[in-house]
C-alpha cells in the first residue's frame, strides 16, 4: 500500500517537474525543477529496490551534473528567452503531437501483459555489494572503457573551453 | 489506485522521454535542450531500472550505471562547447547559430 501511494506521488512529482522544465522561461528555474525531477525519479528508483542506483542519482545527477549546468548558466548570465526565442504556434502544436503520439503508441504497446507482474525479491539484487562484484568481475572491461571515456572528455572539455590568444 | 505494475513504470518513463522529447523541439536555448536530453536518458534509465528490478536480475542496474557516466561526459563536453559558442557569439540561441546552415 505504501509503495503504490510512493509510486504514485512521485511519478505525479517528477511528471509536473518535467513539465516545469520545458515550459518555465528562465533557465534557473528550468534547472531548478529539473534537480526536482531528478529526486523524484530517485525515489522511484528506491521503490524498485535499487537502492545504489538511487544515490548515485542523487549524488551524481543532482549533485554534480545539475550543479555544472547552473555554474554554465550563471557564468553565461542568460536572461529569462525573449519572446522571439520561443517556438511558432505551428512548431509547438507539432511537437505536441509527435509527444502525444509517442505516450499513445507506448502506452498501447505496455498494454500486452509483461510475464514478471511481481516485483521480484532475489536477495541481494541491486544492493552495492553485488553491484562492486559485478562491476568488477563481469563488467570490469566496460568498467575500464567508461573511465577512457572519462578522461577523454575531461581533457576535450578543457581544450574546448580554453581561450586561445589571438596569433 | 491500482498496483504499480511494471507497465505503469514503462508508462511513467515513456511520458517523460516524450516531454524531455517536446523541450527538444520546442525550446531555442542550447543549454535547455541540454537539460532535455539529460530528462530523456533519465527516462530510459527508469525503464531500465523497472525491469531489472521485475526481472530480478542487476544487468539494467549495470547499464544505468554506464549511461550516467556517459551522460556525465556528454553535459561536460556540450557545456564546454557552449562556453566557447557563447565566447564567440554573446549567446547561445541555436537559431542565431548558422554558420553550417544554407
Amino acid at each position: 500500500m505504501l509503495s503504490t501511494f510512493l509510486f504514485w506521488f512521485l511519478s505525479v512529482i517528477a511528471i509536473a517537474a518535467a513539465i516545469g522544465t520545458i515550459t518555465a522561461r528562465n533557465p534557473v528555474f528550468s534547472a531548478l525543477s529539473l534537480v526536482l525531477n531528478f529526486f523524484a525519479l530517485a525515489g522511484l528508483y528506491l521503490t524498485l529496490q535499487a537502492e545504489f542506483i538511487a544515490v548515485i542519482q542523487v549524488i551524481v545527477y543532482a549533485g554534480a551534473i545539475m550543479v555544472l549546468f547552473l555554474f554554465v548558466i550563471m557564468l553565461l548570465n542568460l536572461g529569462s528567452d525573449s519572446k522571439d526565442a520561443i517556438a511558432s504556434k505551428l512548431q509547438m502544436g507539432l511537437a505536441i503531437i509527435a509527444g502525444g503520439g509517442f505516450v499513445l503508441m507506448m502506452t498501447r504497446i505496455f498494454m500486452i501483459q509483461l510475464e514478471p507482474n511481481k516485483k521480484q525479491s532475489v536477495l541481494m539484487n541491486g544492493k552495492v555489494e553485488k553491484i562492486g562484484e559485478w562491476l568488477l568481475k563481469d563488467y570490469v572491461f566496460p568498467f575500464e572503457i567508461i573511465s577512457v571515456i572519462l578522461l577523454a572528455s575531461l581533457v576535450g572539455a578543457i581544450l574546448i573551453a580554453k581561450k586561445y590568444k589571438a596569433h | 489506485m491500482f498496483e504499480p505494475s511494471l507497465n505503469l513504470y514503462l508508462v511513467v518513463s515513456a511520458i517523460l522521454f516524450s516531454i524531455g522529447m517536446i523541450g527538444v523541439l520546442t525550446r531555442k536555448n542550447a543549454i535547455i535542450l541540454f537539460m532535455c536530453v539529460e530528462m530523456m536518458l533519465n527516462a530510459v534509465n527508469l525503464s531500465l531500472v523497472a525491469f531489472s528490478s521485475y526481472m530480478g536480475h542487476s544487468t539494467g542496474q549495470m547499464m544505468v550505471f554506464f549511461v550516467m557516466c556517459v551522460a556525465a561526459a556528454e553535459a561536460v563536453v556540450g557545456l564546454a562547447m557552449l562556453i566557447a559558442i557563447f565566447r564567440n557569439q554573446q549567446n547561445v540561441d541555436l537559431t542565431k547559430i548558422n554558420l553550417f546552415k544554407w
